[in-house]
């Protein structure tokens, strides 16, 4: 069982109860270098192990850069 | 006598920007009192400052720390192979294009690094605030002083074909800190110098950043973008944001008012700089060097070059460069152990 998320526009199936900080684990993100959009809300660092995704839930994740 | 040659110059030289009806005539003649500061003169600062100046801003501010070098030429736009020659500051070498593009705004050169206990001064007067920065801790210093004196900023930042901007409207808008609540530990940041970056993206975060500036500076500041832009030119993958204050939520700055990088005493020492392969060596106190009498006492170790802003001279592999504010650039390496020996050594500690 599986459950379906949009990650930066493209589909994504996840195993249920995968909070916000296990999914960027499993994208290979660091929690420092990214800020996190979920269903419209861009979330706090310490919200990420507590924000447990649903089917359906659309992520927008962008990273930090400091080149110039 | 022809209509062209009753005609001010002004309104024929920025004719289509005034038909343009988000400007208009009053917004140029807002835009031509404006004061825009672009602190970095590097890739981003380049296309902005060159966008700026062409449009008529009033005056221009160009701060930047570093020199020419001939591995910025593929995407710093302003500069050319003889100012890396020459070795030139950066800001000196923006501001001689920039006259010679548009002799009708006032520049301002500032050949400095931009630290807490210089930042009042270099950014007083200013309108907006563009970020061409090549780090994570002088952003921050930027976003503190600029949700502290309510001076509007435009982050923007690239590496490799990646880059994000997002205008700050403080007061009204989310600032830096509530959407990056703190920096990346470096070992986790790709940098210039480890990812690489390409002049296309460089050049269209600066051209986003532009245009959010020109709309400040035109009175305008009602079209601002509310959200924060992500782009990969490389992907062709274009993300928005929207990014709401977090006064309400907690952000330590915009939030709770706590500015712990404008209170810090950093900024001397040693700093690597981006994709330079560089380190910056800053005095504890600014002094002034005497760089012919410098020039002269270090013609015995290498070959010297000096010019009215600086001595470079190559030694031990590596190119050192003096400013006469006192500061030193060690090019060659990012040990920032080597380099300050290097200076303590040829320089004085």
């Amino acid at each position: 069982m599986s459950i379906r998320l949009v990650v930066n526009g493209e589909d994504r199936q996840v195993s249920p109860s995968l909070s916000v900080a296990d999914l960027l684990v499993e994208l290979d993100l660091q929690i420092a270098r990214v800020a996190v959009e979920h269903n419209r809300r861009v979330l706090k660092r310490h919200e990420f192990p507590r924000v447990i995704l649903a089917d359906g839930d659309r992520l927008e994740i962008v990273h930090f850069v400091g080149g110039g | 006598m022809s209509i062209m040659a009753v005609m001010d110059e002004s309104p024929r030289r920025y004719a289509r920007q005034i038909r343009f009806t988000g400007l208009g005539p009053v917004g140029q003649s807002r835009l031509s009192s404006g004061t825009a500061v672009m602190v970095g003169l590097g890739a981003l600062g380049s296309v902005s400052a060159d966008l700026l100046a062409r449009a008529g801003v009033g005056t221009l501010r160009l701060i930047d720390r570093d020199v020419v070098d001939e591995s910025n030429l593929h995407r710093q736009l302003l500069y050319t192979e003889e100012d890396a020659r020459q070795g030139l500051p950066k800001a000196v070498a923006a501001s001689r294009r920039l006259a010679a593009a548009n002799s009708g705004v006032a520049l301002e050169v500032m050949v400095e690094d931009l630290v807490p206990g210089n930042i009042d001064g270099l950014l007083a007067g200013a309108n907006v605030i563009l970020d061409g920065t090549d780090n994570f801790e002088t952003r921050y210093l930027i976003n503190e002083w600029s949700v502290r004196e309510g001076t509007p900023w435009i982050y923007g930042a690239a590496v490799a074909a990646y880059g994000l901007m997002m205008p700050i409207l403080p007061g009204d808008t989310a600032c830096l800190s509530c959407v990056f609540e703190s920096a990346p530990p470096p070992e986790m940041s790709p940098t210039c110098e480890s990812a690489g970056v390409i002049g296309p993206i460089t050049s269209l975060v600066a051209s986003l950043q532009t245009a959010e500036a020109m709309k400040i500076l035109a009175g305008r500041s009602d079209c601002v973008s509310r959200v924060l832009t992500a782009v990969d030119v490389w992907d062709g993958r274009l993300q928005q944001i929207a990014v709401s204050r977090r006064e309400d939520a907690g952000c330590a700055t915009c939030g709770l008012h706590k500015f712990p990088h404008l209170e810090s005493s950093a900024g001397h020492g040693a700093a690597r700089l981006c994709g330079r392969n560089a380190v910056q060596i800053r005095p504890r106190e600014p002094r002034a060097v005497d760089l012919p009498a410098l020039a002269r006492r270090l013609q015995p170790a290498g070959q010297v070059m000096q010019n009215d802003y600086l001595v470079r001279v190559h030694l031990e592999g590596l190119d050192l460069t003096v400013f006469a504010d006192g500061r030193s650039l060690v090019a060659g390496t990012e040990d920032t152990a080597m380099a300050r020996s290097l200076v303590s050594r040829y320089v004085g500690a």
